[in-house]
């Protein structure tokens, strides 16, 4: 089950396993990714912090974490290929695993279907 | 084309030395063993013909303001006036070096120590420094004046400088520089400061507020007396990034407005070259008790009427440039205020603000600009429509390079969707106007009809569109020797 936030980050819930990464609109918004500045493992979040930036060759913007939570893992083949996030925004270019710890802050997501609508708006 | 290294012959010089009249002495003799090049330079050798032409097709390549209109929002491509580059190659300026003694220069000086009283006089400063070699490096050197200024008060808890999310993104990067927080103002729906989230963000810890007015929607932030008042009282400074003081020339002053510290970009408002013209000149302005931090040295003039170098400011922030600042573009910009005089000055800021509203009614018939409030000397529009046409600003902007426009700032201010960022300035005529909103307009039809030709734009150019993200990822900024 996907979920967005209105800062366009994606998550997708494995258990208590939370994959992050930025949604193929906001993609599509950035243009050409040039390089991600990926967190560190094991730094904790909360929700709404800054987690990351993520730079185009448009503007360096900040990636915020849409739940509490501590990094266990990034992608690392961001590193050298940013422009996987072009290429599959919702999927190879996942940022970060989370581990998180408020279930309840899931609701403040966004469903696919929202999101859709939410774009659309703004 | 290639590269002046490639078209390099052994042998072939450009250059033919008179004959020597004098008896020739070994180098070795002269200049210590250490010093000597011990390997011929990699220079290219070429006879002047090749060089005349080279540098001449490369020029042609170039787009500039002396070859059409150039509207770069919040970068003031005004027209530069030639006479100004002739003064400035008058041999008394231009053959000078900078360790001549202070009585053989009192000329330059002179004109220094002027430009400095006039340049506070229009914006309301007391003091000047003409050291910073451009508009970033005024801010560093504003901030770095800030700093100090509440250090040296004993206050080492304002580690935190706002800045509205308009900015431009120098001022973040300039206070991030000085070892300061950035924090970052949302501004309201129209663009301008919001004074509610203004008070929530200012505290003991607030160092700086950094603003431009008019800000970079080309808006004029009306309640800037509320603004200044508020960060005073919070015991903030007020800077005063100058990059738009195209529009308030002889109007109003940033002085007056409360800004405390205040940068100037010579080769925007004062019409110097600018880009790869330049260079550039960003002076530093202060209110009186800032003075003693500016950096050193200061020009002066003594009782005699004697103008010289001043060093002695003991709580100085230092030096920030090697000398005493781009020299040749002091002169340029003098000899534009001279030229202009108070009044042509007035008139300058008031036919940039009319020509951009003009430019802006004329767009606004067929785009969303980004604000409905009247603008000052730019405006942006909001290209998020161009997705109904299935192309972007890039694209837009790409295709005003084919009809031989150069395209406006694009994806700045952050916080309008696609920005296209428009600034005519003063110095262009209504048809010229005209001619580029008649084209934008011609642009969206061709957009309608086939939104390849635009993503494929431009057709026209010596080169088609560029790799941009591969020229961040694997620039190539040297010319090396193939051995």
């Amino acid at each position: 089950m996907k979920k967005y936030s209105k800062t366009h980050e994606w998550v997708e819930v494995d258990g208590k396993i939370a994959t992050i990464g930025i949604s193929n609109h906001a993609q599509e918004e950035l243009g050409d990714v040039v390089f991600v500045e990926l967190p560190e493992i094991g730094k904790e979040v909360k929700k709404g912090e800054v987690l990351c930036s993520v730079e185009s060759v448009k503007a360096a913007s900040d990636i915020y974490a849409p739940l509490t939570g501590k990094v266990i893992e990034v992608n690392t083949e961001l590193d050298t290929t940013p422009e996987i996030i072009n290429q599959d925004a919702e999927g190879k270019g996942w940022i970060a695993k989370l581990e998180f710890t408020d279930e309840s802050e899931l609701d403040d997501l966004m469903s696919e279907e929202e999101y859709k609508k939410f774009v659309e708006q703004h | 084309m290639k590269l002046i290294f490639e078209k390099s012959k052994d042998g072939r010089t450009g250059y033919s030395l008179p004959k020597l009249d004098v008896p020739e002495k070994p180098i070795e003799e002269m200049i210590p063993e250490s010093l000597i090049r011990k390997e011929e330079a990699e220079l290219p050798q070429v006879y002047e013909t090749e060089v005349v032409r080279h540098y001449t097709n490369l020029s042609r390549l170039n787009h500039a303001v002396d070859v059409g209109f150039y509207p770069l929002g919040s970068c003031t491509m005004k027209y530069n006036p030639k006479v100004n580059e002739k003064i400035s190659k008058f041999d008394g300026f231009a053959y000078i070096h900078p360790y001549q003694p202070e009585e053989t220069v009192q000329g330059a000086l002179e004109i220094m120590y002027n430009l400095q009283i006039l340049l506070c006089e229009i914006t309301g400063m007391d003091y000047m420094t003409l050291q910073p070699a451009a508009g970033a490096h005024g801010e560093l050197t504003g901030m770095s004046i800030i700093k100090k200024y509440h250090e040296d008060r004993g206050d080492f808890n304002r580690n935190k400088v706002l800045v509205p999310d308009s900015a431009h993104g120098t001022n973040p990067a300039s206070a991030a520089m000085c070892g300061f927080e950035v924090i970052e103002l949302k501004s309201t729906e129209q663009g301008l400061i919001d004074l509610e989230e203004l008070k929530k963000n200012l505290d003991e810890n607030t160092a700086a507020v950094m603003l431009t007015n008019p800000n970079t929607l080309g808006l004029y932030e009306k309640d800037i007396d509320t603004i200044t008042r508020l960060a005073h009282e919070a015991g903030a400074l007020l800077y005063y990034d100058g990059a738009n003081l195209n529009a308030i020339m002889g109007k109003v002053r940033p002085g007056d407005m409360g800004f405390d510290v205040v940068h100037l970009n010579l080769h925007k408002t004062f019409s110097t070259p600018h880009g790869m013209g330049g260079p550039g000149s960003g002076p530093v302005g202060v209110k009186a008790f800032l003075k003693d931090y500016l950096p050193i040295p200061v020009v002066e003039q003594d009782e005699k009427g004697f103008y010289y170098f001043n060093y002695d400011l003991p709580k100085s922030i230092g030096k920030v440039r090697s000398f005493y600042g781009n020299f040749g573009v002091f002169v340029k910009a003098y000899a534009y205020i001279l030229f202009m005089g108070k009044s042509g000055l007035k008139k300058a800021s008031e036919l940039a603000v009319l020509n951009a509203n003009y430019l802006r009614s004329k767009i606004s018939k067929f785009l969303k600009i980004a604000s409905d409030i009247v603008c000052m000397h730019e405006f942006v529009v909001d290209g998020s429509e161009f997705k109904k046409y299935g192309v972007k600003t890039l694209d837009v902007a790409k295709r005003l390079l084919d009809y031989g426009y150069h395209p406006p700032t694009v994806y700045f201010p952050l916080i309008v969707p696609e920005a296209l960022m428009i600034e005519p300035t003063e110095t262009e005529t209504k048809e010229t106007l005209d001619g580029f909103a008649e084209t934008l307009e011609k642009i969206l039809k061709e957009a309608e009809k086939s939104s390849e030709l635009l993503k494929n734009a431009p057709h026209n150019t010596y080169v088609r569109r560029l790799d941009e993200a591969r020229a961040v990822k694997n620039p190539i900024l040297r010319w090396k020797v193939d051995v």
